[in-house]
């Protein structure tokens, strides 16, 4: 039976760091790409 | 690193390294938290015993749940290593670049609160307003330090920024004018009491405002027991008609009902359903910010209260939602799906390097609560960013340069936490405010429960 169901930041480090998104002022803010 | 936590019925298993975010069962949720520290055999054979006369728990099945837990591991999905480090060490994408300004656009205020950080919007000093020129001065300069960066953002902050209510039209038409020419994308943010609230604020921020802070505390023996104009009227009645027509205009635009809550009303979750059952929909609620020895401070004694309060929020939300009338909280929000970067959630809010605050008369400070603080000051707008050793300490504060964010399996939630906070606890803005680190931790592990129902209602049967 299946007892893990599973809902990347490596990814993110590579693609990421664009600086468009929103300032905070992190988890609710999301990525503009 | 994993976290692992029980919520709402549901067992969660972060991995924090990766970002992952994994439902279980109790089985699974005790062999992952055995995994690293016993062989495979002694785990099968501990929890054998442990689940004795449970029909689907045999050897079979738990070498099976082992063998998905290293499927995992191979993954790099479950006590992935942190590969970030490095990151740290390195400068911005592109280091020197503001994107973001609190414009302080007025040192006044209409109303008296006797919480507010800002002294009653003075910051300590005297009371001010920005002229045009100075705001323009601001959008220059945003423009020119703003690198290749699009998306600009202006934040009018105060004091109470309806009382520069011209100047803050004129601004936005400034930046307006030299969005095409530059090739950048203004968003504009307003934070107010409300009270100067007519139709054409209305009507003018609804069409140039991307979001709208809106102050209220909640039910109105609360708000009004801080929140009282300057011959001391409560402010609810005067507000409450304003607000509800505000956010009925604004359609499905951003704003927040946005409220402050203190050691005098820790059940801050019935203020929060105060204004949901108001009609409001995206809900903000903030711990107070003020010296310990302040009445209303938050206590030692008042955090297991307020932990259970979030708690309870979660679940109402959730009840809520599944009714078809949920609403949003602020610190509930979390995009796990398209969520931040690494690097953002490696530096945090960009306070002091690319997110400044600007006075009524043009000094830079890192950000609106450091505001009043001289020793804070960065420069000004006439003579540009001068203080570049603390804007440097601002740009060094990071996850990995904090001892106690190494360590902490939140530090890719919250980023390091908030340098204001972080000075006024220990006097260090790469310190630690451990009361606030509490609390965040609570909302992010309700933010995350609320999403694996999210998920598992989407996924049932």
């Amino acid at each position: 039976m299946k007892r893990i169901k599973t809902v990347n930041l490596k990814e993110s480090a590579l693609l990421g760091g664009c600086g468009e998104c929103q300032t905070s002022c992190v988890a609710n803010q999301t990525c503009e790409q | 690193m994993v976290h692992q936590y029980k919520l709402g019925g549901y067992n969660i298993v972060l991995d924090i390294n990766s970002g992952s975010v994994h439902s279980v069962d109790d089985v699974a949720y005790d062999m992952i938290a055995l995994y690293p520290e016993y062989p495979r055999e002694k785990i099968i054979a501990d929890l054998l015993g442990k689940y004795r006369g449970r029909p689907d728990v045999n050897e079979a099945e738990l070498r099976e749940c082992y063998s998905d837990i290293q499927s995992l591991i191979d993954a790099k999905k479950l006590y992935s290593p942190d590969e970030f480090e490095e990151l740290a060490a390195l400068p911005g994408p592109r280091p020197g670049t503001v994107k973001a300004l609190c414009l302080h656009v007025a040192h006044t205020c209409n109303l008296g609160c006797e919480y507010c950080f800002a002294g009653q919007g003075r910051y300590r000093g005297e009371r001010e307003v920005m002229s045009f020129e100075t705001g323009r001065a601001a959008i220059d300069f945003l423009v020119e330090h703003s690198g290749r960066r699009r998306n600009l953002e202006v934040d009018f902050f105060g004091g109470e920024p309806l009382m520069c209510w011209e100047t803050v039209k004129r601004i936005v038409a400034y930046a307006r004018g030299r969005e095409r020419e530059c090739g950048k994308n203004f968003r504009f943010t307003l934070t107010t009491n409300g009270l100067l609230i007519d139709d054409e604020v209305i009507e003018f921020c609804n069409r140039e405002m991307h979001n709208v802070v809106l102050s209220l505390d909640g039910r109105r023996e609360v708000n009004d027991r801080f929140r009282r104009t300057l011959s001391g009227q409560g402010s609810y009645d005067i507000i409450l008609p304003k607000f509800k027509r505000f956010v009925k205009a604004r359609g499905d635009r951003s704003y927040y009902i946005r409220g402050t809550y203190t050691h005098l009303n820790t059940d801050f979750t019935e203020d929060i359903l105060h204004m949901a059952d108001l009609g409001f929909d995206q809900l903000s609620m903030e711990p107070v910010v003020c010296p310990p020895s302040e009445p209303y401070a938050l206590t030692e004694d008042d955090l297991p209260v307020l932990l259970e309060q979030y708690e309870r929020l979660a679940s109402i939300m959730l009840e809520r939602k599944r009714q078809g009338r949920g609403f949003t909280f602020y610190h509930y929000i979390i995009d796990i799906e398209h969520g931040p970067c690494v690097h953002k959630r490696i530096s945090g809010c960009g306070s002091g390097t690319e997110y400044l605050a600007v006075t009524p008369s043009g000094e830079l400070y890192p950000c609106h609560q450091f505001v009043g603080h001289p020793q804070f000051r960065l420069g000004s707008l006439g003579e540009g960013l001068t203080n570049t050793e603390l804007q440097a300490r601002f740009g060094s504060c990071n996850i990995y340069t904090r001892p106690e964010c190494r360590e902490c399996w939140a530090r890719f939630y919250c980023a390091g936490g908030c340098a204001a906070n972080a000075y006024h606890a220990t006097g260090r803005i790469d310190g630690i405010y451990e009361y606030g680190c509490r609390l965040l931790k609570k909302r992010i592990e309700c933010a995350v429960m609320l999403k694996v129902a999210e998920y598992e209602d989407e996924n049932m049967g």
